[in-house]
């Protein structure tokens, strides 16, 4: 330990506020960006699941009636 | 048949060489330019412009201006040549000469050299044709103006040759003015500080041959890559169609 | 070789393998940024010259180190988008310049507290300072670029060419950023640059700059699995592991 007490850890002799400053901004960014990006990445996943069901619901009525034409959209994977 | 098609037309049907299609594609980009004066005369006004604001803005005295004058007038002459490159590419653009000359036999790269050096001839040159005006006006001593003319002589087609990448990637988008002024001016950094230091030199006293060959140096540089790079660059903005 | 090349390029296999990786990346690199944080707040020594201030050096660095990274890295894959055409290459591109953007920010931040109690001022035209701003406008251009093209396709050749042209200039803007900083005022003090650091101060950096990179290796896994699932929500693979819980 560098220091001798807490409170001399907190001041650092002086430069206490730009140390900690420095380290706080530095996490509350970096928290926003991977909390942001998890989010993003969430909502993403979620908009994909609530249109493949919208996507499975419409092929379902349009298939009911046998004789009809299904004019559901055919995936073709491109990877 | 107008000017457009005609050249397309020329270029196309016979088979031209690629100095004779970078002939053509020059004269006709003067000949357009002479058509539309204002649009010449513009830029021009801005330098002036701008150089005026800063005796108003921060001070008339002579020591100030004596010692400033020559970043401002080159800070002057940088956002002025920004101002102009909407126009390099735009018109084509719009009328659709652009696609024509994408699909010639002759490599794009030359053909975007000779629209730049077309540019900077209407643009870049004027400047420096009017710097030592403006250079007395801000009060520089004889040698400053001779240096500074030097350096914008050598650095104004950088200007005009990095902006052509700027101008062909924002070719057809919205807010394409402000958009390119902020991928641009980064690059533009290393041209102003030499064009300014180089003339703080002088000021000093010193030996600025090696500065100018440096300077000298970006131009090189410049002129062998940044055509491709605008050439890609183009090819991408048409395909968005 | 070709066959691996390819396998790289593939979305879906990307997304296979991130999604293993991923818990491992961000466990080892909070658990290496804290120890390197707290082994530099609390128990290095305090620097003769600076006192304590220095000891914003364990995040300075490391972002800084990773801001200059990440433009390298995007650069490497802009090339590939242009030779290749690899569809992974431009997702990184597209995923990673925010990343870029808030490391660069927080590398001028923390610099310019820094120098506040070292200079007696919040920001000083510092070369090293300036060129890191200057490398905050690349990626703000690089961002703004790609937000105003909507086509997706050219909006990432586009961006690949600026980025490629960015990294073309960024030595001859760090040359000319130095030369101009020695024209104007003759360096003074240096703000990381010592004879000799000892162990106690460069281990802990080393541990804080491995951390940043784990963390920015998830962090890049993340936003490019973003970007697929948005640009592959079509394919049949993005449904299955979507509808099957997988991602």
């Amino acid at each position: 330990m560098a220091f001798d007490s807490f409170s001399a850890f907190i001041a650092m002799e002086g430069h206490g506020p730009y140390v900690w400053a420095c380290y706080a901004v530095f996490f509350v960014l970096m928290a926003v960006l991977m909390a942001g990006s998890l989010r993003s990445r969430k909502a993403m996943v979620e908009s994909c699941r609530r249109g493949y069901e919208f996507q499975a619901d419409k092929s379902k009525v349009a298939s009911a009636p046998a004789s009809s034409a299904s004019f559901a959209r055919v995936n073709v994977s491109q990877d | 048949m107008n000017a457009e098609t005609r050249l397309a037309a020329q270029l196309a049907s016979s088979r031209v060489g690629a100095l004779a299609a970078m002939k053509g594609v020059f004269a006709r980009d003067m000949k357009v330019a002479f058509r539309q004066r204002q649009d010449l005369l513009n830029p021009l006004l801005f330098f002036i412009m701008v150089v005026t604001l800063f005796p108003l803005g921060v001070s008339p005295e002579v020591s100030f201006l004596s010692q400033a004058g020559a970043g401002i007038l080159w800070v002057a002459a940088l956002l002025s040549v920004l101002l102009s490159l909407d126009h390099l590419f735009r018109h084509d653009f719009d009328d659709g000469t652009l696609e024509q000359l994408v699909l010639q036999p002759q490599p794009l790269f030359l053909l975007i050299l000779a629209k730049t050096t077309a540019h900077w001839m209407l643009t870049g040159l004027p400047l420096v044709i009017l710097a030592p005006v403006l250079g007395v006006m801000v009060h520089l001593d004889g040698n400053s103006i001779a240096v500074l003319c030097l350096t914008l002589l050598i650095g104004t087609p950088v200007l005009s040759l990095i902006g052509a990448i700027g101008a062909a990637l924002t070719l057809g988008l919205r807010s394409a003015g402000v958009l390119l002024s902020l991928l641009i001016i980064p690059l533009y950094i290393p041209v102003l500080i030499f064009g300014t230091g180089t003339v703080a030199a002088a000021a000093e006293g010193a030996s600025v041959g090696a500065y100018l060959a440096l300077m000298g140096a970006f131009l090189v540089l410049a002129l062998t890559l940044a055509p491709f790079a605008a050439a890609a660059a183009l090819k991408i903005s048409l395909s968005n169609g | 070789m070709w066959q691996i090349f390819h396998k790289l390029g593939s979305p879906k296999w990307f997304f296979g393998i991130s999604t293993r990786f991923m818990p491992w990346l961000l466990a080892g690199g909070v658990l290496l940024l804290m120890a390197g944080v707290v082994w530099g707040l609390a128990f290095a020594p305090k620097d003769y010259l600076q006192g304590n201030s220095y000891r914003i050096i364990f995040i300075h660095v490391p972002t800084a180190f990773m801001a200059q990274s990440v433009y390298i890295m995007m650069a490497s894959a802009a090339l590939v988008t242009l030779v290749w055409r690899m569809k992974l290459a431009d997702v990184f591109v597209k995923a990673v310049a925010p990343v870029g953007l808030v490391l660069t920010f927080l590398a001028l931040f923390t610099g310019s507290v820094w120098g506040k109690p070292t200079w007696g001022t919040w920001w000083i035209w510092d070369a090293r300072l300036t060129s890191m701003l200057i490398l905050l406008f690349l990626y703000g251009g690089v961002i703004a670029l790609d937000r105003a093209i909507n086509d997706e396709k050219s909006a990432a050749r586009a961006v690949a060419v600026l980025v490629v042209v960015g990294v073309v200039n960024i030595p001859i803007i760090k040359y000319s950023v130095d030369w101009w900083n020695t024209l104007h005022q003759p360096a003074t003090f240096k703000l990381t640059e010592k004879p000799s650091m000892p162990a106690e101060m460069w281990v802990p950096l080393l541990l804080s700059v491995l951390g940043l990179y784990l963390i920015f290796g998830w962090l890049a896994c993340v936003r490019m699995q973003t970007e697929i699932l948005s640009r592959e929500q079509r394919t049949r693979w993005v449904k299955e592991f979507v509808l099957k819980g997988r991602v």
